[in-house]
């Protein structure tokens, strides 16, 4: 299972570094909202995935889930969700303020 | 120039009912959250597309009278809120944040548990009602 | 158990919260975010004094034992560096008083100030990596709002870049502490520290390591993942990059510099004096090299920041208790006096109008008092004593020298030689030379604005003046963080 996790994490990771190198503004902001999607998988993968058991702490269970990394990717969940729409907005303000998308042309000159 | 407006009475009427049913809903996440699955933040998100829809459905001068929060405020009130659930425990001497409940009977629900993690939670929903709705209004008021 | 260390995260973090309640009021904004900025400076030099006598302070947050529960902890470093912070936020606070515009002012930029306090303050006092990365997100968050604050064409677009690679440095924060906890199984540092001396550092551990290394390096503009910097830091009005050049950078080498004492340091060979003092010597030049080409007073000093940051990371490289204390000494030398620089390339943007260097001349004539306060910044910058420059660069070289890192100690001497050029650069243009902005401009009073920079620039002549005394307290510091049990024992209280 973690096999694969990792190979879907790779395949992830690999398609948001595609988006985040290409000319369209909207484009990069999906690559970091899909990078935020990979990591927090890995997040939970690098914690062993165990299923069928609670995630209770009792000092004899034989088996239990780690409740660690669950806590942490909701956290990093809320994160990612206030610099997305943040970023959002601010694409957006962008856009109205140069009218264009392509960040070839935002890439600004050398002079100023 | 305003566009011919459809007929959208459909939509307007049964979004009233549904709106209804995802506040409910949020309500019963947001409740729901010390000891099962949601939360201040799900339940919050939840009563933000709830006003969202209704954004939608009826336009915006509808709905900024019929809901007249403002939701900066709002963001501002519920970090008040958690931050000020920490610092109660630390009037008594605790570490921030150390969190206490008991257990109390009530008429009609029985026992309840009561935390001192529904306050927080409250001020996590409060923040993420306003802070969603603040960036989407932001982008759609701009658009007139 | 104490809750003074968390007063210092929670205090701007309510006053935030009320500032955005009353967002319209620009009066009270600024009457209460005055006195919070004085309030904060006053109790961070009494947090720097109690844990100065009374050793580490740790709060476990929430009451949940160490290993388990987050905890935040003070010991003289971090208190350090809440006093850096106070004193430069308050500085900056003053500064924009005076020159932030209502049309920024409404755009929530006290509630944004106050939260990157927030965050830099967790920064510094968290002892948990996860909560390191929280805080660093809710600096980075308000660094982000606060950086478009204005909304201007030029900021949009470059902060777009500043905005995505800090992004992509996040993702990569997570995955760092991802590999860590799979490795370790615990997210408190000073228990990952023990646990890592357990696993010994090879193999996987070393590439943790330098994972954590590429993630502060990009927050902290290091070689070759600074090329955000510059252009980031010349859109926002003066006062908030004078706070980003003073401060957010140095978020990130104290992250650096926290984690390759506490955690990393049993391979230094590698790490270290490998990786980090290349590193270092590459930042170094190539910032000053980019200094000396520019032509504008901000844009110079931006570059600078970046070489800068690197005579700190190569204080750390060297890795000994001199080089350490100077790179300690360093980074208290460098906030103040870039702060106070960013801050008079403000004030005499507000004269004339621009910071484009072949644009201005002749300020020495129509404003001595600024431009003799700004002299004397430069020549501390550039590391002429008996400025705190001096003798905060002079024990990182001399370690270097003791343990043979010639061809380092080397290149920090020649980046100190480029840096007093290109300071004397800023000062022969915008200083010397004909008066180029009108008489109207030249009657512009900005002695109120002169006010906030001056104790700035008092601290850099104490600094130098009284070297030993500060210089023996960062050789404490410095002892304090090279010696992990000091740190482990205070948090999991073996």
């Amino acid at each position: 299972m973690e096999i694969l996790m990792s190979i879907i994490i790779g395949i992830i990771f690999t398609v948001s570094v595609y988006l985040f190198l290409s000319r369209s503004i909207i484009r990069v902001v999906l690559g970091t909202l899909l990078l935020s999607h990979g990591v927090h998988l890995l997040l939970i993968t690098m914690s062993e995935l165990q299923r069928g058991a609670p995630p209770l702490l009792n000092l004899g269970a034989e088996s239990y889930t780690d409740p660690l990394p669950q806590a942490l990717v909701l956290t990093a969940i809320v994160i990612a969700f206030g610099v997305t729409s943040l970023l959002l907005v601010m694409v957006y303000r962008t856009y109205k303020e140069h009218e264009t998308d392509d960040l070839e042309e935002l890439r600004g000159s050398a002079d100023e | 120039m305003k566009q011919l407006r459809p007929n959208d009475m459909m939509l307007q009427v049964s979004m009233r009912l549904i709106t209804l049913i995802i506040f409910a809903f949020s309500f019963y996440l947001f409740l729901a959250g010390h000891n099962n699955p949601g939360g201040g933040f799900i339940g919050g998100l939840m009563t933000a597309s709830a006003i969202l829809v209704l954004y939608l459905a009826f336009d915006m001068k509808t709905i900024t009278k019929a809901i007249p929060f403002n939701f900066t405020t709002m963001i501002g009130v519920g970090l008040l809120f958690a931050v000020f659930t920490g610092i109660a425990s630390m009037l008594y001497g605790f570490p921030f944040l150390t969190q206490f409940f008991d257990y109390f009977q009530f008429p009609v629900f029985g026992e309840v548990e009561l935390t001192t993690a529904l306050p927080f939670d409250l001020g996590v929903y409060l923040v993420v009602v306003g802070a969603a709705l603040t960036i989407i209004l932001a982008i759609a008021e701009d658009d007139k | 158990m104490n809750n003074l260390i968390i007063l210092p995260i929670i205090i701007p973090f309510i006053i935030g919260a009320v500032l955005i309640i009353f967002a319209k009021h620009h009066r009270l904004q600024r009457v209460v975010s005055g006195f919070t900025a004085v309030g904060m400076l006053i109790l961070s030099i009494y947090l720097a004094i109690v844990v100065y006598q009374d050793g580490v302070i740790v709060l476990e947050a929430g009451n949940w034992a160490a290993p388990f529960g987050i905890v935040l902890v003070a010991d003289m470093f971090a208190t350090l560096m809440v006093l850096l912070t106070s004193l430069l936020s308050a500085a900056c606070l003053f500064f924009a008083f005076k020159t932030i515009t209502p049309k920024r002012e409404k755009f929530f930029f006290y509630p944004f100030y106050f939260f990157l306090l927030v965050g830099v303050n967790g920064a510094f006092l968290t002892g948990d990596i996860f909560n390191l990365f929280v805080f660093f997100e809710v600096m980075l968050l308000s660094s982000y709002a606060l950086i478009v604050n204005g909304g201007t064409k030029y900021q949009l677009r470059e902060s777009f870049k500043y905005v995505i690679i800090n992004v992509f440095a996040s993702a990569l924060f997570v995955v760092a502490v991802a590999w860590l906890y799979s490795v370790t199984g615990t997210l408190n540092m000073a228990h990952i520290s023990e646990r890592v001396a357990e696993l010994e550092q090879t193999g996987v551990v070393n590439v943790i390591a330098i994972m954590f290394f590429i993630v502060f390096a990009s927050k902290g503009a290091l070689f070759p993942l600074y090329f955000w910097l510059p252009k980031s830091y010349f859109g926002p009005p003066a006062a908030i990059a004078a706070l980003f050049g003073g401060l957010l950078t140095k978020v990130g080498i104290y992250a650096i510099i926290r984690v390759f004492t506490l955690i990393f340091y049993h391979e230094p060979t590698y790490t270290h004096k490998a990786v980090i003092v290349t590193i270092a010597g590459f930042t170094m030049l190539f910032g000053v090299l980019g200094a000396v080409s520019q032509f504008d007073f901000k844009r110079i000093l931006s570059y600078h920041i970046i070489s800068q940051v690197g005579y700190m990371v190569m204080g750390l490289g060297i890795f000994t208790p001199l080089a350490v204390a100077g790179a300690i000494y360093y980074i208290v030398h460098h906030m103040i006096v870039k702060t106070a620089l960013f801050l008079f390339a403000g004030a005499a943007e507000r004269v004339t109008g621009t910071t484009d260097l072949k644009k201005m001349g002749g300020l020495l004539k129509t404003h001595p008092v600024l431009s003799w306060m700004f002299f004397i910044s430069a020549i501390s910058l550039a590391g002429i004593p008996p400025f705190s420059g001096f003798f905060s660069k002079f024990p990182i070289i001399l370690a270097g020298f003791q343990e043979e890192q010639y061809i380092i100690s080397g290149v920090a001497l020649l980046v100190g030689l480029l840096t007093l050029f290109s300071m004397m650069k800023i000062f022969s243009y915008a200083f010397w030379g004909k008066q180029k902005h009108t008489d109207e401009q030249a009657k512009l009073p900005i002695g109120k604005l002169l006010l906030p920079i001056a104790p700035l620039v008092a601290l850099t002549i104490i600094l130098g003046i009284a070297a030993e005394p500060i210089f023996q307290y960062s050789l404490q510091v410095a002892e304090q963080i090279m010696d992990p049990s000091i740190y482990i024992e205070s948090v999991l209280k073996e």
